[in-house]
């Protein structure tokens, strides 16, 4: 083996530390986009020590102010891109305005790891088996981007593409996240199935949905850890809406997972696993839904 | 305002001065971008108490305080720590905030080789400085990202547990 194979340190590049968006956008048009912005790090240094990523040019985010804070906007909260993960745990605002996202927090990575990491950050990787980019689409989020002409809104709907692939083109960041306010007449679930605490999950879910009485008006879930990207399971949340969470329809959208999930080939966990762990967890989570009302 | 400097570009392994304040003292040193925190600890300032075991945050030997809270040494370059303060473990020692921990891992055998012990003190001391009275779940939930080879963790618990007790209850030091 060649020493390229085995090394575990990161390929040389330069370093620079952005004050301002335009100061990050500009340095990495600069380097003819051979560059990569670098918030928590968590996942950025691992793959660069791997050299599984070698850019010329490292940008670091973290010291812009602009990407910091959470706080209210008309009828969202806005979540800076440099939150950290911690602070996803800490803040009292995502507790009352986004509680799915509080509740999925402390199954993201460890403690030391939820100290550096950022919310941006994770919605940016995009990996299929992380909590907080699927629950920006349980929670019909919008991703803020800015780029050289400017900044726009995405909906998660159509944020995430493909594995690891989203509508972020390259040299844009991602400055904020805004999340629809938590209302009186929702409720919202989440848990995951992993093998370790702190793992990545083998399944994970996370639902919000808006209800009058018993009645479910609208209910959106989304799974993780079931293919190329975060995925909204669209039949199930049919069959659930205008009806009450009885044991009848909790079955029947644990039957529709059969057609909204295809898990892809593992030896860690085959398919035909995938999607069963994927049912009882749905039913799991329905079931507390249900008790909530 | 100052942009980027495109002639960084052409130097990617120059150094860079940075400046931190290592366990209470000013420290500046000269380092290549690439270079991650641990390996600066450990080379450059010869502070070897921190270990480098994975290198990909996985094993948590590398654990130091940044700014007061535990992150992973091995996760950063050191050009990032520009302008922290930082702990290690042998700041940790020195100025005794963990000395009722340490004396209780000695007590309870909750080391052997030693490797994994000054991840296991500092993340230790991070959960009890976040929660007074962590339960064993919580204790165990907080070290899932350190391993340790030797002690089967049972007696890391307890020796965290003991000391959350006896810090709940005013003492302090065992
Ligand atoms: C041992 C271990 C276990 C982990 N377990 C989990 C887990 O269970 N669940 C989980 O979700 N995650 C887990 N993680 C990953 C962790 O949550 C990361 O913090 C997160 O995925 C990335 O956030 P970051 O701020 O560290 O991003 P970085 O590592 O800095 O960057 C990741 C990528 O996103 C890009 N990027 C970062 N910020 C922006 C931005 N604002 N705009 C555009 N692009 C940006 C970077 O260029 C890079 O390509 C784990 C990591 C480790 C090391
Ligand atoms: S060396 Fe940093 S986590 Fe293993
Ligand atoms: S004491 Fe040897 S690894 Fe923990």
């Amino acid at each position: 083996m060649d020493i390229e194979e085995t090394a575990v340190k990161a390929r040389a590049f330069s370093y620079f530390r952005a004050a301002t968006i335009d100061q990050a956008l500009d340095a990495h048009a600069r380097a003819g986009d051979d560059a990569r912005f670098i918030a928590g790090g968590q996942s950025l240094v691992p793959a660069l020590s791997l050299r599984l990523q070698a850019p010329r040019l490292l940008i670091d985010i973290t010291h812009i102010d602009e990407l910091r804070g959470v706080r209210r906007e008309g009828g969202y909260l806005r979540i800076g891109a440099l939150t950290r993960h911690c602070e996803m745990l800490s803040e009292p605002l995502i507790a009352e305005f986004a509680p799915l996202l509080r509740a999925a927090a402390p199954f993201v990575a460890h403690p030391a790891i939820r100290n550096r990491g950022t919310f941006g950050g994770s919605v940016a990787l995009a990996d299929p088996a992380s909590e907080f980019p699927a629950m920006t689409l349980a929670l019909d989020a919008e991703i803020e981007i800015a780029g050289a002409t400017g900044t726009r809104r995405v909906k998660a709907d159509d944020f995430f593409i493909d594995l690891f692939e989203t509508a972020l083109q390259p040299g844009e960041l991602i400055t904020a996240v805004y999340v629809p306010l938590f209302k009186a007449d929702q409720r919202f679930a989440f848990d995951e199935l992993a093998r370790r605490r702190g793992d990545y999950a083998m399944v994970g879910c996370g639902m919000l949905a808006t209800c009058t009485g018993k009645r479910i008006d609208d209910i959106r879930i989304s799974f993780f850890s079931v293919g190329n990207t975060p995925t909204r399971v669209k039949g199930a949340e049919a069959t659930l809406i205008g009806s009450g969470l009885d044991a009848e329809r909790i079955a029947a959208a644990q039957a529709a997972l059969e057609g909204d999930l295809a898990p892809p080939d593992s030896d860690e966990v085959p398919p035909a696993m995938r999607l069963h762990l994927a049912r009882v967890l749905l039913g799991r989570l329905l079931g507390r839904l249900g008790e909530g009302a | 305002m100052s942009g980027f400097d495109e002639t960084k570009l052409d130097d990617a392994d120059e150094t860079v001065r940075v400046r931190f304040v290592v366990n209470g003292r000013k420290v500046a040193c000269e380092v290549a971008p690439r270079e991650t925190l641990v390996d600066c600890l450990r080379n450059t300032l010869e502070l070897t108490g921190t270990h480098a075991g994975c290198e990909m945050g996985a094993c948590g030997a590398c654990l130091v305080q940044l700014d007061g809270r535990a992150v992973h040494s091995c996760l950063m370059f050191a050009v990032q720590a520009d302008g922290a303060n930082i702990s290690t473990i042998e700041g940790l020692t020195e100025s005794g905030v963990i000395a009722d921990l340490q004396a209780e891992f000695h007590r309870r055998n909750a080391l052997q080789c030693g490797f994994c012990t000054p991840g296991m003190l500092v993340n230790a001391q991070e959960l009890l400085s976040q929660v007074a009275q962590p339960s064993r779940g919580e204790i165990r939930d907080a070290l899932s990202g350190n391993y340790c080879r030797c002690t089967g963790y049972e007696a890391i618990v307890d020796a965290i547990d003991a000391v959350a007790k006896a810090r709940s209850e005013g003492g302090g030091t065992t």
